[in-house]
């Protein structure tokens, strides 16, 4: 297929653009088969250079023959171009329309993209589950890694290599992933150095409504307990909703055939609701006007904020059972690909310091991610201003960000990044001219050949340059646990998201550049002190064949 | 002493309510002043609380592991205790409700207060804090405005401090005139004058003028304000209450003034809500923060339900429509609500803090804080219950303003060389009765009290601790700290005030701020600069062989927990 095709009227004069603050351009609209463009043809003026994978609705209104789109985009932003011309207005917006709603992947932007900078690192190389799991040799011989999944059969929604107990072999593997929804046996999410204990994820068990058990399920789970030891299965769904899953042939873990384990329901909700709630919550916060009930109701109609704590609740009674009470973790909901990871994803970063660093960050996401078959193509599809009726699109992978926010707000001095990398990764989610989240999979990832035919996002943003602007400046190094505070009144509204476009950061943005001030200044003296003191130590040297002589 | 029914109580246990199951066993010690708590391990860690920071005292059934007693304090900090023996904690919380509620003012803990301060110096502190200094700083053109000795002895107002400025053009019988028309003769005054417009900011109480009445003195004494701006003309008159509230007192025979008699005002309605509906949103606030385990749905309901956010809005639009009038449109502004007293300190304070950035400096808002509230006459023995009284007469209004400013610190962080910290220990000194500053009601009490004498101030103490109140990110020549601040108002733009009301909710302590990070680094900076001219200096001095001691760098960036909580 051709764009040109889609593209009715691919240039228009004297077009106006109003963006949240700043001055309005007037300018040359031109379309391409990916981006919406806009020039004021001036020299150090901001230009409008939009993704149309960005496009979450367009919105029409015409004042005589003067049209107006409004286009508002998945990363929250609403912007506004006044067009001259009824007709150019409405081919304007109805090729935007068909642009932004391709259905085929390999239309998309990442396949066209070509860099403009030398990939020295590739992204796509750098997270591979080898290097992890030598990682996990260093520590422990009871893993090993397993290949039964290499064609994707065992598990279409998993990667080709799986780390599983080391006793347990390929034949089990298989039956107890027929005993899995979606072929999701249990497999390893993280092991804690400091006690050996770990985290294992897997998707509901079908039992069903007779209570099918499966002996090599049971054996492969308790195959990680240490002799006497209990474990702890977190179930992210209410009791009652894991019972109705039954009905549907889901369920859960019976006590009678898992003694070692006891499991605890937590109440994460399901992905429809969840971007009910972000729809509602970025309506309220779009809407100026309300006063302060008004305001303060509608946060709490949207249930936004319950969400997070409800997630960040369940990340760390899972961090809380591997740490203080030294047992091992078994996490799923129903399909464990959403809640699941939510939770094992933040326990790691509650637990594990490595994960707070960029580079630490990153394997994380690939790891629990995108190599667990989170799928993101599907979630990401719309975003709040989505008209239609949604079809499997949820905030899944926002709403984690938003936690390690809440985290990075509470400790922050110990993480290597900073909030604009998160609010970075939110709109790679989204719209990006990278490959890296495009696929639901890491099977329909390899049958793009992402790799070959895109640029990882990891390629761009670990150039040095490009890193410099996540710095934490506030980052100092520490080996500990940290425990962040559940309480609502500890978690707040995450801003930088959501009031992004309806409030200046001007201030904010003003007294960060002054954190890093004070810091660079400090890092200067200590520079230019440490080599006075080692000019003075060599003096003294130099110096002390004469005074001791 | 005689108050006191039991001393000393054994086996006392300090319960945090985050870690019931850690609580921590100690005696308990009650003295005229303060109850103080020392536990029984290694490190005998106390925590003292004065006796005037009570709020109540409240003992829940006994139990089998004894009687709880909580005790809430006046900065909302709250202890748990649980006493062995029920006769205790019956004797304890007897003693402490008795002395928590003081009869008279001679009672109060500042009379007994001694920091060790010769007479000479505890006058010099009370001379630390100049208004004299401080009007004259604001630039006032003295063609245009002048001290009045109107108030000599405070005959005029008693309420009132005793020098006053007002417009030089008005006489003084239309200053008396002015006086009688106003509710408790809280006449018409200059509170800020705003040197790059003219344009002055005045308060007084409500007109007397009821639903017909007039005074041809008052009007021109508001015509003298006007015109004392020479380039205006009309000036604003901001009621700071709703409009329904104003207009019910006109029955009463107060009310506002009437736009017909009035030549070039335009009246302003802002619709701040009474103290008694301010008492009651911030007792449902402070409940929604004492909550144990609440949800998100629970917390944000409670917070919409208390209506605090909704009245820190309404002061905080008060100060930015002051603000942009006096700043922007360069028009006088006189303030007033019904006594003059409440949200008319808010106001004025709230749009001088906007206006002007030595507000915004730590001695700045001491001044204002003088200025504004001290010395116009806001009921602090009232509004905090120093004494025993009227329970109707308390309400936070002084804590609302340090919200104000706190809610501005979060919009401007660079703005204020002062931190969080500073207004939470503010708050705290302003119901301890520690210092004699905020005793009494009005100038003329705190005169007839002999505070100056009897009591220390409180200012030089706080000056001299200003490094802990410091903002790290506060520089003189930063872009927020010059000029007007013209914060947005927008319902989202205010926060939950964590640090004053989710106190129950102690894990903080396990966060990092990073005020206090940057602090360090700050600290670290300057020591590495002493050192740098120390070694710059050394290669001339070399051979005499003398040896520089480097420092060390700091290595704490944690906010340093205090061993001893003196409260």
């Amino acid at each position: 297929m051709e764009f040109a095709e889609l593209i009715k009227t691919p240039r228009v004069d004297g077009v106006i653009l109003h963006r949240p603050f700043m001055p309005t351009v007037e300018g040359t609209l031109c379309l391409t088969g990916h981006h919406i463009i806009l020039s004021s043809r001036q020299d150090n003026t901001e230009e409008l250079w939009l993704l149309h994978a960005n496009i979450d609705s367009i919105e029409k209104r015409f004042v005589g023959s003067l049209g107006t789109i409004i286009v508002k985009c998945k990363d929250l932003r609403v912007i506004q171009l006044d067009i001259p011309g009824m007709e150019e207005c409405l081919n304007i917006a109805s090729s935007v329309e068909a642009l932004s709603t391709l259905d085929s992947v390999s239309l998309m932007y990442p396949f066209f993209y070509r860099p403009l900078f030398e990939v020295i690192e590739d992204g796509w190389q750098l997270f591979v589950p080898e290097e992890a799991f030598k990682d996990l040799e260093s520590m422990t011989d009871e893993w090993r890694l397993s290949e039964v999944n290499k064609d994707f059969s065992v598990c279409p929604s998993y990667p080709s290599l799986l780390t599983v107990p080391k006793d347990i072999d390929d034949e089990s593997l298989i039956k107890a992933a027929s005993f899995r929804h979606g072929g999701r046996f249990p497999v390893l999410s993280y092991y804690h150095k400091k006690n050996g204990m770990v985290m294992m994820r897997a998707a509901q068990p079908l039992t069903g409504t007779n209570g099918r058990r499966c002996k090599e399920d049971e054996k492969l789970i308790n195959a990680t307990l240490c002799a006497g030891k209990r474990g702890y299965i977190i179930d992210t769904r209410t009791i009652a909703v894991a019972q109705q899953a039954k009905a549907r042939g889901g369920g859960f873990e019976q006590e009678a055939n898992y003694p070692q384990w006891r499991r605890i329901h937590k109440a994460i909700e399901r992905s429809n609701i969840l971007q009910e709630s972000l729809i509602k919550l970025v309506e309220a916060c779009n809407d100026q006007s309300h006063n302060m009930d008004r305001w303060l109701s509608k946060l709490e109609a949207s249930n936004w904020q319950s969400h997070v704590k409800e997630i960040l609740t369940t990340a760390c009674l899972a961090a809380q059972c591997i740490d203080r009470e030294g047992a091992s973790v078994l996490v799923h909901g129903s399909e464990g690909t959403d809640s699941t990871l939510q939770v094992t994803s933040l326990a790691q970063i509650i637990l594990d310091p490595a994960c707070r660093t960029i580079r630490g960050f990153e394997a994380l996401i690939e790891r629990e991610w995108l190599q667990a078959g989170h799928p993101f193509q599907q979630r990401c599809a719309q975003s709040a201003y989505s008209n239609g009726k949604p079809r499997s699109e949820a905030p899944v992978f926002l709403l984690f960000l938003d936690c390690v926010w809440q985290i990075l707000r509470q400790f922050p001095c110990s993480f290597q990044f900073s909030e604009s990398f998160l609010i970075m990764l939110f709109e790679h989610t989204y719209a990006s001219q990278f490959g890296t989240f495009l696929g639901n999979s890491v099977a329909e990832r390899a049958k793009l050949q992402l790799s070959h035919k895109t640029v990882s996002l990891w390629s761009w943003v670990n150039r040095p340059q490009e890193l410099e602007r996540y710095l934490n400046p506030l980052y100092e190094a520490n080996n500990l646990v940290i425990w962040p505070s559940v309480a609502p009144q500890s978690l707040l509204l995450w801003e930088g998201v959501f009031l992004r476009w309806n409030r200046s950061t001007k201030c904010l943005d003003e007294a960060y550049q002054e954190m890093v001030h004070i810091i660079e200044y400090n890092k200067e003296l200590q520079n230019k002190v440490n080599s006075l003191r080692r000019q003075l130590a060599q003096l003294e040297t130099e110096d002390s064949p004469l005074q001791t002589p | 002493m005689e108050h006191i029914r039991t001393p000393k109580v054994e086996n006392v246990r300090m319960i945090d309510r985050r870690t019931p199951r850690k609580a921590t066993v100690g005696t308990l010690y009650l003295s005229s002043t303060h109850t103080i708590f020392v536990e029984n391990s290694e490190a005998r860690k106390e925590t003292w609380v004065l006796h005037s920071l009570v709020s109540n005292v409240e003992r829940l059934p006994t139990n089998p592991s004894g009687s709880p007693v909580i005790i809430r304090c006046k900065n909302l900090i709250v202890y748990r205790l649980l006493i062995p023996q029920e006769k205790d904690s019956l004797d304890v919380v007897a003693s402490l409700t008795r002395l928590s509620r003081p009869e008279r003012y001679g009672e109060l803990f500042c009379f007994s207060f001694n920091p060790n301060l010769d007479k000479e110096l505890r006058e010099k502190a009370w001379g630390f804090m100049d208004l004299k200094a401080e009007f004259n700083r604001m630039g006032i053109p003295s063609n245009l405005w002048h001290v009045t000795a109107a108030n000599h002895e405070y005959r005029l107002c008693d309420t009132y401090p005793s020098e006053l400025f007002v417009p030089k053009s008005a006489s003084p019988a239309v200053i008396v005139g002015s006086a009688k028309f106003r509710s408790r003769g809280r006449l018409p005054v200059l509170s800020y004058f705003h040197r790059d417009t003219s344009a002055s900011i005045c308060r007084s109480s409500q007109p007397l003028s009821g639903f017909s009445a007039r005074s041809s003195d008052d009007e021109q004494m508001l015509q003298a304000i006007m015109k004392s701006n020479p380039v205006s003309e009309f000036m604003y008159v901001v009621d700071t209450r709703p409009k329904l509230n104003a207009m019910a007192n006109r029955a009463a025979g107060k009310g506002y003034e009437n736009e017909d008699h009035y030549t070039n005002i335009k009246l302003q309605f802002i619709g701040i809500e009474n103290i008694h509906v301010m008492r009651n949103s911030q007792q449902k606030l402070i409940d929604v923060g004492d909550m144990a385990a609440p949800s998100m749905a629970d917390f944000l309901w409670g917070l919409e339900n208390s209506g605090w956010l909704k009245h820190i809005k309404a002061v905080l639009d008060a100060g930015v429509f002051i603000a942009k009038a006096v700043a922007e449109d360069g028009v006088s502004v006189l303030v007033h609500c019904s006594d003059g007293w409440d949200r008319t300190a808010q106001a004025c304070s709230v749009a001088s803090v906007l206006l002007d950035p030595y507000y915004r400096t730590i001695k700045g808002l001491m001044v204002l804080i003088e200025k504004d509230w001290v010395s116009f006459g806001h009921k602090f023995s009232h509004r905090y219950a120093h004494l025993d009284g009227d329970p109707k007469e308390v309400s936070p209004v002084m804590d609302q303003f340090l919200e104000c400013v706190w809610q501005l610190m979060q919009q401007f962080p660079c703005a204020f060389e002062f931190n969080e910290r500073f207004l939470i220990q503010l708050h705290m000194l302003i119901y301890s009765c520690q210092y004699g500053n905020f005793i009494g009601n009005c100038q003329k009490e705190r005169r007839d009290l002999k505070l100056q004498e009897r009591t220390h101030s409180l200012w030089p103490h706080l000056w001299e601790n200003r490094a802990e109140y410091t903002n790290p990110l506060y520089r003189t020549d930063h872009s927020q700290t010059q000029g007007v601040l013209r914060p947005l108002t927008t319902a989202y733009c205010f926060k939950f005030w964590k640090g004053m009301y989710g106190r129950a909710e102690r894990s903080l302590s396990s966060q990092q701020s990073p005020a206090d990070c940057l602090n360090a680094v700050r600290e670290e900076s300057q020591q590495l600069e002493e050192e740098l001219t120390a070694h710059q200096e050394v290669p001339r001095e070399t051979d005499a062989g003398q040896e520089t001691c480097p420092a060390e760098g700091e290595e704490n960036f944690r906010g340093e927990e205090e061993d001893q909580q003196v409260v």
